[in-house]
């Protein structure tokens, strides 16, 4: 392919016709995040009206442990401040700060999840035991699954900042959105916490 | 490539870009990036699952041409009248209006060369077919046969694997819709050429806002509802079981809270077209801009409260019926507004009678009837009597037939030469519009009739004294079937051997008429500069014939 001498106005079309564009997943995933409050809003909604409409809330031989999510809480909620700590160090180029907070923050998730399955077994009723088991179930497998994905997206930065030079302090974009999905993740659980447990013992 | 002059329009190398100069025939069958292609994907994929939706219907038809169940069982019609509605919305109208028209056609008009994550796009496309599979799969098991709206108990106890494969496959196409909608609304933010301010983007991409932010508020929702059914079906849960305690009223406001929004998702992107189609062939400027885009908006809003006018006879309290009867009647009125924008827009100008203008103006008159319709069913006295009757199937064909339909015709007609660079045979498409306007009027107009002498809806035996009226439908829908004929030799024809297209054939000034047709990858070799708006027709008319030159 023989060049001809580019005349410079051609060279400022092709500047300002640059085929890439900024990365815009920040705010892909945070619309993204919008419609999943609405799925969670929506089995609120289901669980609050249920509960408008019986006498007994959660109804008698269905009660739930408050000791054991308590706990869980305090574990996921420091989580999210763990993982803020792994994108603080990664904003001053730190590789090996990310990874030591990032996976802390991925056994803290799991530990969560440890404590949510010995929960299941040891509340001594399953899924169709009521309605309220229903709910409770239903919610907080969903929300679990949850936790399971933004463990899964944590596990995945890990592997990537293996490579030396794929985050930089100036390029972390996965970085970033891990930590918004996860700080999304532990709201909801505030959330569901209140509404399952907290509001059990109100009455 | 060796040249020894540069031109001055700039045949800048894709040097960068590892994509080959024009898409195979093949390429449209796979896992492709390029919006364009997934935008065709929708479209043709849809289309085959309308066709098959549209045999469903003829089926039911032939049945109800007698009053006595003698043509199919009883039990193949219930899954064929709830495979046919599920199939017209969730396989054709949506993923045709917004993953077809609004793929294909958002990015040329913000002059981006494409969605902001390609790879999403095909993956929120290559959620679909799965969905259509799933659902004529369930035919094997029976089919569903709890009508598209799946209330319980009904759903619950009837074929359950039909109906749970039903639930997945609403799923499937909502999870689509979710990724589609956050695509769509991030690149209409942040996309847009940079010499484009919101003032100048054209009305469809107005409409596809608004319609990506119903789909991201209300479809999670739907999917809630669906999952808690599914439970319901297969894992023994009392969600919607009234002997376990549930309640089934909360399923009709899960789904409902999705599904009257998804009116909307049906025709707002229909509206957008609407608004492309009349400007250009009436060669005039559309009339109010902004009174467009802020119906847009507001019905977008509003359409998110009036759910529960669907729901008038499920025990509703009284204050609910007030609440919902007056929302309902609010979020006509924006609908007005865009009637009269787009018959002011006709009013004097100089109307080139196409193919893609036929449809249109065939939209405003279906669209009013089936409007009318819709505010006096929103009326919950009047709703109360005709509820479940032929007078709702009445109504909904009028907007979704003579509205959804008629638009995604026109926009086939308006945008066929620049998808395939072809243009379509105008004749044919006269002959098609006749048969189409005929036959939706013969087969949805009697309806109104039977509903308001109390025909009920969704049955394959009726009281013999609606047997006349039921014999004119009938022959409708054949007249409606024999319709699609005439298209799909003009389609076939014309992508094969029609006469070759121009850029700018219809001389539009929007900036999708400023490239090839069809578009090359990436739309673009250099960006393309607003230097007018979209619909200033007549005003400039030297601004109109410099686009035309500017493109050679």
């Amino acid at each position: 392919m023989t060049t001809a001498p580019t005349p410079p106005e051609l060279l400022l079309a092709e500047a300002s016709d640059d085929h890439a564009h900024h990365d815009y997943r920040i705010l892909g995933l945070l619309t993204f995040l919008v419609s999943e409050s609405l799925m969670f809003g929506a089995l609120f909604a289901v669980f609050l009206i249920f509960r408008g409409q019986f006498a007994e809330w959660p109804p008698a031989d269905t009660e739930v442990e408050l000791l054991l999510p308590a706990i869980n809480t305090v574990i996921l909620v420091a989580s999210s401040f763990v993982i803020h700590y792994g994108d603080v160090a990664i904003k001053k180029g730190n590789v090996v700060g990310l990874r030591r907070w990032y996976a802390l923050t991925a056994l803290m998730g799991a530990i969560f999840l440890a404590g949510q399955i010995y929960e299941y077994a040891t509340l001594g009723y399953g899924l169709t035991t009521n309605i309220f088991a229903s709910c409770f179930y239903v919610m907080t497998g969903f929300h679990g699954l949850h936790v399971l994905v933004g463990i899964g997206l944590i596990l995945g930065v890990l592997w990537r900042s293996r490579v030396p030079g794929h985050y930089t302090a100036q390029k972390h974009v996965g970085v970033a959105m891990a930590e918004i999905y996860w700080h999304f993740v532990d709201v909801i659980w505030v959330m569901l916490f209140v509404l399952i447990y907290v509001l059990a013992f109100v009455d | 490539m060796a040249q020894a002059q540069i031109p001055v329009s700039g045949e800048l190398p894709l040097a960068v870009e590892h994509h080959p100069k024009a898409w195979k025939w093949y390429d449209y069958f796979t896992f492709n990036v390029d919006h364009k292609v997934i935008g065709i994907q929708y479209l043709v994929f849809s289309f085959v699952m309308y066709l098959l939706a549209g045999l469903m219907a003829v089926v039911m038809r032939t049945e109800l041409y007698t009053p006595d169940a003698d043509v199919i069982d009883p039990n193949l019609y219930n899954a064929l009248l709830t495979n046919h509605g599920t199939i017209m919305i969730f396989g054709w109208v949506v993923p045709a209006a917004i993953g077809g028209f609004g793929n294909f056609l958002v990015p040329l008009m913000i002059g981006a060369r494409d969605m902001a994550f390609p790879r999403l796009n095909a993956l929120a496309f290559w959620l679909v077919p799965p969905a259509g599979l799933l659902l004529l799969g369930s035919f094997l098991f029976g089919g569903a046969q709890a009508g598209w709206t799946a209330y319980p108990p009904l759903s619950v106890i009837t074929a359950k694997t039909a109906q749970s494969m039903w639930c997945l496959s609403i799923i499937l196409a909502g999870t689509s819709s979710i990724l589609g909608s956050v695509n769509f609304i991030v690149t209409m933010l942040k996309m847009r050429v940079p010499s484009m301010s919101w003032d100048k983007m054209p009305l469809f991409c107005w409409a596809m806002m608004a319609t990506s932010i119903l789909a991201l508020l209300s479809t999670p929702v739907l999917a809630i509802g669906l999952i808690l059914l599914l439970f319901d079906i297969n894992f023994g849960t009392g969600f919607f079981k009234p002997d376990a305690g549930g309640d089934v009223i909360i399923y009709q406001h899960l789904f409902w809270f999705y599904s009257h929004p998804a009116v909307y998702l049906m025709i707002l992107p229909i509206f957008g077209i609407m608004s492309e189609v009349i400007p250009v062939h009436a060669r005039k400027p559309i009339f109010g801009y902004k009174a467009i885009v802020g119906s847009s908006m507001v019905i977008c809003m509003v359409g998110l409260f009036v759910w529960v006018h669907h729901m008038f006879t499920s025990g509703t309290p009284p204050w609910m019926r007030m609440f919902f009867t007056v929302s309902t009647l609010i979020v006509a009125v924006p609908t007005g507004v865009k009637i009269f924008s787009w018959t002011a827009t006709l009013w004097g100008g100089k109307i080139r009678y196409t193919s893609a203008m036929l449809f249109a103006m065939g939209l405003l008159i279906m669209f009013v009837i089936g409007g009318l319709g819709g505010v006096t069913l929103g009326t919950a006295p009047v709703d109360i009597h005709v509820h479940d009757t032929y007078y709702v199937v009445a109504h909904f064909h009028y907007v979704l037939f003579g509205g959804s339909v008629f638009g995604l015709y026109a926009g086939i007609y308006h945008w066929f030469p620049k998808m395939t660079g072809r243009m379509l045979n105008e004749r044919l498409g006269k002959v098609h519009f006749v048969l189409t306007l005929i036959g939706a009027n013969l087969t949805f107009l009697p309806m109104h009739f039977l509903g308001t002498q109390g025909m009920p809806r969704r049955v394959a035996m009726y009281d013999p004294q609606f047997t006349q009226l039921n014999q004119i439908c009938t022959i409708g829908a054949f007249v409606l079937a024999f319709s699609v004929i005439p298209f799909l030799v003009n389609v076939i024809w014309s992508w094969g051997w029609g006469e070759k297209a121009s850029g700018n054939p219809w001389r539009a000034l929007t900036l999708e008429w400023t490239t090839d047709s069809p578009p090359m990858i990436e739309n673009w070799h250099r960006l393309p500069v607003v230097t007018h708006g979209p619909y200033d027709y007549g005003r400039h008319e030297d601004r109109e014939s410099a686009v035309t030159a500017s493109h050679g």
